[in-house]
């Protein structure tokens, strides 16, 4: 088999090193009763050749939004990854590489996830950020349990209609056995829920998302003060980071914690996973920030590294005192991200996301004119939502079935939610040509006729 | 001069009417090497013998600091949160960690002088 | 007279074998092909991009008054200039690739290169998650596919896909058992874990508002099981065990302290990220384990890619299904799909762990691989590792100072006591090893060993390349003993960096660059 580079002989030779017969003899602590004598019922090993073929027939049954007309979005953007950044993360020194426990042979690592931070700094608008986290739901609950431990004792947790619904119930599935008082606010697919109006001395934090998952842009800077104001802490989520090029960043109105999803940037769809959870706070706020962080230091030398620090935080350490239980971060996705942010840079970035802008303008105003279809936003970044005059599923499905993703019906995040069962959220990137969206509109006419 | 006595956690107090002082001993910064955090209770706060106090970091540890008797955090030493190398320089000294008041004197006299102390540490392996 | 190449005075005694850079310093501070590479923001221009993006026509803003107002402070560089940054990053860092990696606990086993391909496909990588479940059949099959070879793997009959790494697997299996005590309307408010557990453990107990109680080893490197029965009542919620244990043994007992468990109502979770060690040997359905997690970076060969990303898949007995966390695979008259609500079957589910459906990714690679190895292959991975690790125990016995008794399983411990009459620490030993070209072992990993040293080969290691290590171990501990300790206490002299100032990098934690400097100050 080739992946296993012992021999018959190298095997006899360790065995007698060892003193024993037969490697069974190694296995002398597993119970009798428990020990396999039958091979397990699965198939034999397979070469690459067959390996490939089976997997290329299952690959061969999906039929994959980003290769087609897709205005999919909702938490996972479909944009262009310059070719130089699968190039570099296929390097076998980051590919393989481990958790940067030994500093002085992790030096690349430990310099990206420094920079990474910084980008990630720089692009909320906040002062620090850690190394990554698993994606932006669980980064919203770690964001979370965070404001909880410093807002000691407040039980409130308050959550906004226009967060991403997935990432709601992955903050309640945090908060279930915990003291919390979650309170979620109802889907707002206008965009216009008060959340200042309840606040009060027991809200620990408050959670929004900008642009929203309808796509509504904010200025949150009145919650912000709002919050200040009764001593809760403002968690502002991001799901599409391409839009902190052209959106004013969530610290500049004001957050205190940024929970966000870094796919956007470097990274494809992969159906789902694995993505990028982003993390930035105030420095003020930094020992109880969770998750691994870059440090710079110097070495015996003088000479300025890089090493993990404020370990004592983490689980390895603290135990059940941690900030968190994670252990593992999402480090190629992160390396994926800062380097197609290298690439892109000040100026490509903003340009980036005036292009996605224009595209979402551009569908918007080819959407409004269509008879009886709604567009519901007046701001938006990248993505919008439209009320149709039926249920959007059917409809999304018949179009799928002909080579085009309108974008995710309602029912399919609010399933069951009367109110949400015409609603169809959009989102036009760089990928998106004007063909693309007349495609999309003339399908959509046909369908409603 | 009040004496300073010592519990089996490595906390060190010296009481002074009824406020008392409390840091950790010498041998307990010696154990932790370089301290490069403390984490200090809010003064008010009222405190159980043994309820853990305060907490102090190096680069691979945290360990946590244990009330010697019951009281309430009267100062905590802010001079910790700027130098938490105090910890290493001065232990008994300059790196206290938290005054308390409402002390209990009697409490504190059962605690371990300084010989019992070091007899008791010679005794740890 | 010395045979090795001249040499600065002052420096050590060239000899045949040995290598010579110190003292020997550059201009520039680079190093033949290692070079000193600034930071992405000291570097580049405003003016500079590495992509070309076309401007759009003019058009009316729709960004209400939230549009940006300022720069963001990013700096602007060419595509040759980030492809050698990062290229230089890269040769600063050990990986698998280039050598021997024996990380205890860690499972650094080769990552297979056609796991690459296959996860690139265009119909696995450009699939969105949200797209109709019609359109994404020959994905949920391969999801469908993996969780059955989890199941038969382990003998336990359900599978949830979706927890993102071995932390998050390990959350859900103890928040399904606080869901499955809820439920049958039990309040146990304690767990029990060996106290050589992993600090996850104790931290996600606490997650779930369980008190940790500590079970104390039998000084044979295992659970105590009186400890384990004498602390076990109704208040206790579960067992959280490794199995094989984080000192490299098998808990030859676990029958009996499962047995003991469910007796008094409390469940058997198993944390498995030594899994490498037992596929195809037994099966943890058998030895009485109700639920444990995957770590498919550790045990299939998913890249660990820096630190991650990783996959934590939990099995789980038929009891504690219905608490599985969402999305659940489903299987229908129309096919597959995805049941993403906590409604009808699956009311009694804890919830969402996170957005989407787990790491689909790592998913396509772990799956390439199990397809690779097939149930025989995976038997030998299991067979090799433990053999190789046997092997290093074996080899290194009377060099090192081996903490228990072998046989062990896929890894090996040892413990600091051949050190301790040289003055030099685990820590030295493990700088010293990077000095030969060697990634050190776990360092300080279990707690419950004194300057603990957990070796883990695994069963990709040609047995050329640990008796490479060997040697180099036995060399090290000859240089010891002719009294060269210096040497390594203040190694390593040969890496990227010499020993790094944690101690400053806690106090005075500096966790970006900025643009201009900011005033010293530690964190509140």
């Amino acid at each position: 088999m080739r992946y296993l580079p012992l021999t018959d002989a190298d095997r006899a030779a360790m065995l007698e090193v060892i003193g024993a017969s037969g490697v069974d003899q190694l296995f002398v602590d597993v119970p009798e009763a428990a020990r396999l004598e039958e091979p397990l019922d699965l198939p034999p090993h397979q070469g690459e050749i067959e390996v490939s073929r089976a997997l290329e027939a299952l690959a061969a049954r999906n039929r994959p939004a980003a290769g087609g007309v897709s205005f999919l979005g909702a938490g996972a953007y479909r944009h262009h990854v310059p070719a130089a950044v699968d190039s570099l993360i296929q390097r076998g020194e980051f590919l393989t590489s481990y958790t940067p426990y030994q500093p002085e042979i992790s030096q690349g690592t430990l310099q990206y996830l420094f920079e990474f931070q910084t980008q990630v700094a720089l692009v909320t608008g906040m002062e620090i950020a850690n190394a990554s986290l698993y994606d932006g739901a669980s980064a919203a609950a770690e964001a979370v349990l965070m404001a909880r431990r410093i807002a000691r004792g407040r039980p409130g947790v308050l959550l906004s209609g226009g967060l991403h619904p997935h990432w709601a119930e992955t903050v309640a599935t945090f908060l279930r056995f915990s003291e919390a008082a979650l309170e979620r606010a109802p889907l707002d697919p206008a965009g216009a829920d008060d959340l200042a109006a309840r606040i009060t001395e027991e809200t620990a934090c408050v959670v929004v998302q900008n642009p929203d998952v309808f796509g509504h842009l904010r200025d949150l800077s009145a919650l912000a003060e709002a919050c200040r104001a009764k001593g809760a802490l403002l968690i502002v989520c991001v799901a599409e980071p391409v839009s902190l090029g052209a959106v004013e960043p969530p610290g500049a109105m004001g957050a205190d914690i940024v929970a966000g999803e870094g796919q956007g940037i470097g990274n494809g769809l992969n159906f789902g996973g694995p993505y990028l959870g982003l993390l930035a706070t105030r420095e003020r706020l930094v020992r109880q920030m969770p998750g691994r962080v870059s440090g710079e230091t110097v070495d015996a030398e003088g000479r300025r590294g890089y090493v993990l620090t404020l370990s004592a935080r983490e689980q390895h350490i603290r135990r059940e005192k941690a900030t968190s239980n994670i252990c593992t971060n999402s480090g190629l996705c992160a390396l994926a991200f800062t380097i197609h942010l290298a690439l892109l840079g000040e100026a490509g970035l903003k340009r980036l996301a005036l292009i996605n802008h224009h595209r979402a303008v551009t569908l918007a105003d080819r959407l409004g004119a269509i008879a009886r279809v709604e567009v519901l936003n007046e701001t938006f970044f990248n993505e919008l939502t439209v009320r149709l005059p039926l249920p959007a599923a059917p409809l999304v499905e018949d179009l799928a079935g002909r080579g085009i993703f309108a974008g995710v019906p309602g029912s399919r995040l609010w399933p069951g939610e009367a109110g949400a069962e015409r609603l169809l959220i959009l989102a036009a990137t760089e990928m998106n040509t004007g063909e693309e969206i007349e495609t999309l509109a003339r399908a959509l006419e046909g369908a409603l006729a | 001069m009040a004496e300073t006595r010592y519990t089996d956690e490595h906390e060190w107090i010296r009481i002074d009417g009824e406020v008392a002082t409390v840091g950790i001993s010498q041998h307990a910064q010696e154990q932790l090497g370089d301290v490069v955090y403390v984490e200090l209770p809010e003064v008010g706060r009222r405190v159980a013998p043994g309820a853990g106090m305060a907490v102090v970091e190096s680069v691979k540890a945290a360990s946590e600091v244990y009330a010697p008797v019951a009281g309430e955090v009267s100062e905590v030493n802010a001079a910790l949160t700027e130098r938490p190398e105090l910890i290493n320089e001065d232990a008994e000294g300059a790196a206290w960690f938290v005054k308390l008041k409402d002390v209990d004197a009697q409490a504190v006299a059962k605690l371990m002088d300084a010989d019992a102390y070091r007899a008791y540490v010679e005794g740890l392996d | 007279m010395s045979r090795g190449p001249r040499r600065p005075s002052g420096g050590p005694e060239a000899g045949p074998g040995t290598s010579v850079s110190q003292g020997f310093r550059t201009v520039s501070g680079n190093k033949g092909l290692e070079i000193e590479e600034p930071l992405l923001f000291e570097q580049g221009d405003p003016a500079l991009s590495g992509v070309d993006l076309e401007a759009p026509p003019a058009f009316e803003s729709r960004l209400g008054d939230v549009g940006r107002k300022g720069p963001i402070g990013l700096p602007g560089l060419s595509e040759p200039q980030v492809v050698r940054h990062f290229t230089r990053l890269s040769s600063k860092n050990y990986a698998i690739d280039a050598g021997f990696f024996p990380l205890g606990s860690c499972t650094m086993k080769h990552n297979p290169r056609l796991n690459e391909r296959i996860a690139r496909l265009a119909g696995f990588a450009g699939l969105h998650p949200l797209q109709p479940v019609s359109t994404v059949q020959g994905a949920l099959e391969l999801m469908d596919a993996l969780a059955h070879w989890l199941e038969v793997l382990t003998g336990l009959p359900a599978v949830a896909l979706s927890p993102a790494a071995g932390a998050q697997g390990e959350l859900c299996g103890m928040m399904v058992i606080r869901a499955a005590h809820d439920a049958a309307g039990r309040k146990p408010t304690r767990v029990l874990v060996p106290e050589s557990a992993h600090g996850t453990n104790p931290a996600t107990a606490a997650t779930c508002g369980y008190a940790v109680d500590a079970i104390p080893g039998d000084g044979r490197g295992r659970a105590d099981l009186k400890g384990l029965e004498d602390r076990l009542d109704d208040d206790v919620a579960a067992l959280m065990i490794t199995n094989p244990n984080t000192c490299g043994l098998f808990e030859n007992e676990i029958m009996e302290m499962a047995a003991a468990c469910h007796e008094a109502g409390a469940y058997v979770y198993c944390d498995g990220a030594n899994f490498n060690a037992i596929m195809g040997k037994t099966r943890p359905a058998d030895l009485g384990i109700d639920v444990m997690h995957f770590n498919l970076h550790k045990t299939f060969s998913t890249p660990h890619g820096g630190g991650g990303p990783g996959s934590g898949p939990v099995a789980m007995t038929e009891a504690l299904a219905p608490h599985a966390p969402l999305p659940w695979l489903t299987r229908g008259a129309e096919g597959l799909g995805l049941r993403e609500t906590a409604a009808g079957e699956a009311a009694g589910s804890i919830g969402r762990l996170k957005a989407f459906h787990g790491q689909f990714g790592v998913f396509v690679r772990a799956y390439t691989y199990m397809l690779s190895h097939g149930g025989d292959g995976l038997k030998q991975v299991s067979e090799d590792a433990v053999l190789a690790a046997n092997y290093m125990l074996a080899a290194l016995d009377r060099t090192l100072s081996p903490a228990y008794r072998g046989p062990c399983m896929h890894e090996c411990l040892f413990d600091d006591e051949a050190f301790r009459a040289h003055g030099v620490t685990t820590l030295d030993f493990a700088k010293a090893l990077i000095d030969e070209g060697f990634h050190p072992t776990t360092i300080y990993f279990p707690l419950v060993v004194h300057g603990a040293m957990l070796l883990e080969p695994t069963e990709t290691e040609p047995k050329a390349e640990l008796d490479r290590f060997i040697a180099a171990a036995k060399g090290l501990m000859q240089r010891l003993e002719a009294g060269e300790a210096e040497r390594l206490k203040s190694a390593p002299h040969l890496a990227p960096r010499r020993r790094l100032d944690e101690t400053q990098a806690a106090r005075h934690p500096v966790l970006r660059w900025r643009a201009e400097p900011a005033p010293q100050q530690a964190a509140e």
